[in-house]
């Protein structure tokens, strides 16, 4: 009970900050042009157009949580092995790019990959033929997996910090092998840490939809594109909070279902 | 030692103060303007003040559509506002615009008549916009890399230069140049029309490298893709950046556009307001204007006292044939909006 008063700074600005905006969109959602409830704007999702970027968004934001997924455990492995001090300088490198701006780091991707390009003047150095990469659904994947590894990466490389190390020797004294040390020690007992990085990656890929006008070339519909157009061109609100509000009691639902085990064999996760 | 410091920085500040205190009278009269940013030189605005004695409260926007959500916001209540043709036709058409006498300004005149034409397509008695600048879309294309000098939209549609075209991402445009292509009217409101124009596009789609809108100048530049869909003004700025660009407005025809200046109905002095109005229209204010944005001036005392290669350049000076092609884009009727919203989905989600 005591100390309540510390709490009013972030009461405030969940309130203001989240409440109120929620509750804005909330009513553009479920209304019309006329101001009459209604559950079009909701229910659009399920339109043709709507439906395939939603399943695009799905798409890339599952393939760019997979290879986020992937690249960061051998990098979490990797870091565990450093003494402390090299450590932190290695943490202190992953961390670094995100301190400049990410639209700014998403336009230096941009350049690298563009048809004349620094990539592709590399390559004609060495006599290979250039890659049509630019404005195509793998410049997206690389530009979102670039903005997003470090996220999976550090909540891996904590929970895989915070095993103890005596478990992985009487793993090696009864015989397992690196792999199986892996499989069965390590890997089970990251699980919570990768939930996390799965949160903090899979939603904001998910959702986007800078990085997919930068790169994309505007050739790429995602459905946070969608919901940008609703609102900022076609000035329809009330179609554009309706997306937003079913897009999020989708990503809530998946969400329920990831952390479910986690949440009752831990109470609380990292993030 | 310190705090000699101290004092001498002290009067110093005192002094700034005193100066900027009796360097000029403050103005008993206010004008509020409201203009995209970058779109006026702030020098002349100086020079309205010293001149006239009126004060400019100076407020800016991005895009015609967030000028018009600030205007009918109500917040502030402007005097002036200088928008799109096909905006300052809705704010005609909503009645937020107050006659102004052209006839009595002294300099009006220097507005050419080919221009208050155009703006009748919005305002059929030229009761009420002011031209300001205008200027054409057409095909900046990089000279090296085409066979011949590219004289037709066509080029973009018969996937002849597969992935290196650059189209405007945006809708109106986009949607304006494949029409008239086609042959019809930019203001259409024929449902068959868009859609035969959206199924072009559809095929036009795995030939054009992106869709872009302020970096479409920047790309033909780079020299990453042979041509793109631009505004007059933008080509003018890709020619001085790239000797071998070139920029033509096709023969079918393309869209003109006319930013005007309105005074509106919140406006309790008009008379400062057509002051203001006939000082952008006066020869050296209108020159010192165009020598800071470089789009096409309306002003005819401007064009004539230009340089030959300014002149000439039809990015900055469209010719009379150019012109005669070319029609303003009126269409504001909401349906059609929402009809053009839905088919720009369809197309960008295929």
């Amino acid at each position: 009970m005591k100390r309540k008063y510390l709490a009013t700074p972030y009461i405030i600005w969940v309130i203001g900050f989240t409440l109120l905006p929620l509750i804005t969109i909330g009513v553009s959602a479920f209304t019309g042009d006329d101001g009459a409830f209604t559950w079009d704007g909701v229910l659009a999702i399920a339109e043709p157009i709507n439906r395939q970027a939603l399943l695009f968004s799905l798409a890339i934001a599952f393939g760019c949580t997979m290879i986020c997924i992937l690249l960061a455990y051998p990098a979490a492995l990797f870091l565990k092995s450093f003494r402390f001090k090299r450590k932190g300088f290695t943490i202190f490198l992953l961390v670094l790019p995100m301190w400049m701006n990410f639209i700014l780091r998403i336009l230096a991707w941009q350049m690298i990959l563009s048809k004349n390009g620094i990539l592709n003047f590399i390559l004609g150095r060495f006599g290979a033929a250039p890659l049509a990469v630019s404005n195509t659904w793998i410049s997206l994947m690389i530009g979102m997996v670039y903005d997003f590894l470090p996220y999976m990466i550090l909540p891996i490389f904590n929970a895989i910090s915070d095993i103890d190390e005596d478990l992985i020797e009487a793993a090696r004294d009864l015989g397992a092998g690196s792999g199986a040390v892996f499989c069965k020690v390590i890997f089970p007992l990251s699980v919570p840490g990768m939930l996390s990085g799965i949160v903090m990656v899979f939603v904001p890929a998910m959702t986007s939809f800078v990085i997919a006008d930068i790169l994309g070339g505007g050739k790429l519909q995602l459905i946070g594109n969608i919901i940008e157009q609703e609102f900022m061109k076609s000035m329809n609100w009330h179609l554009g909070a309706g997306l937003s509000i079913s897009l999020m009691i989708l990503v809530l639902i998946g969400l329920a279902f990831t952390m479910r085990g986690d949440m009752e064999e831990r109470g609380t996760a990292l993030w | 030692m310190r705090k000699r410091k101290l004092c001498v920085l002290g009067a110093a500040l005192a002094g700034m103060l005193m100066l900027g205190g009796c360097g000029k009278e403050e103005p008993t009269e206010y004008l509020t303007v409201f203009n995209y940013g970058e779109y006026m030189d702030p020098d002349v605005i100086d020079r309205f003040t010293e001149e006239t004695g009126i004060g400019i409260k100076y407020e800016e926007a991005l895009t015609p559509e967030e000028l018009y959500a600030k205007y009918i916001s109500g917040a502030i209540d402007y005097d002036l506002v200088c928008s799109a043709d096909y905006m300052i036709q809705r704010l005609i058409e909503e009645g937020e615009a107050q006659k102004v006498d052209f006839a009595s300004m002294e300099y009006a005149d220097n507005i050419g008549d080919r221009f208050w034409e155009f703006s009748q397509a919005f305002d059929p008695d030229n009761e009420y916009a002011l031209p300001y600048f205008y200027g054409t879309i057409g095909i900046l294309y990089d000279t090296t890399k085409v066979d011949a000098p590219i004289d037709s939209w066509g080029v973009l549609f018969d996937g002849s230069y597969k992935n290196d075209i650059i189209m405007q991402n945006s809708q109106r445009d986009t949607f304006m140049i494949t029409l008239k292509y086609l042959g019809h009217s930019l203001n259409t409101s024929d449902e068959g029309e868009l859609r035969e124009a959206q199924e072009l596009l559809i095929r036009q789609k795995p030939d054009v490298q992106a869709y872009l809108v302020d970096e479409a100048r920047d790309e033909v530049v780079a020299g990453n893709a042979a041509m793109a869909v631009v505004y007059s003004g933008e080509a003018y700025l890709g020619h001085e950046y790239n000797e071998d660009l070139a920029y033509v407005v096709p023969k079918e025809g393309s869209n003109v556009w006319i930013d005007s200046w309105i005074v509106t109905k919140h406006c309790k002095n008009p008379e400062a307001a057509a002051k203001f109005l006939d000082f952008l229209c006066r020869e050296d204010v209108a020159e010192q204007n165009f020598e800071y944005i470089y789009y096409s001036t309306p002003n005819q005392a401007v064009v004539e006292n230009m340089d030959e290669e300014l002149r000439n350049d039809p990015a900055i000076t469209p010719t009379e044939e150019d012109l005669a092609k070319c029609e303003v884009c009126t269409q504001t009727d909401p349906e059609i909006t929402k009809l053009y919203n839905e088919l720009w989905k369809e197309l960008k989600a295929d």
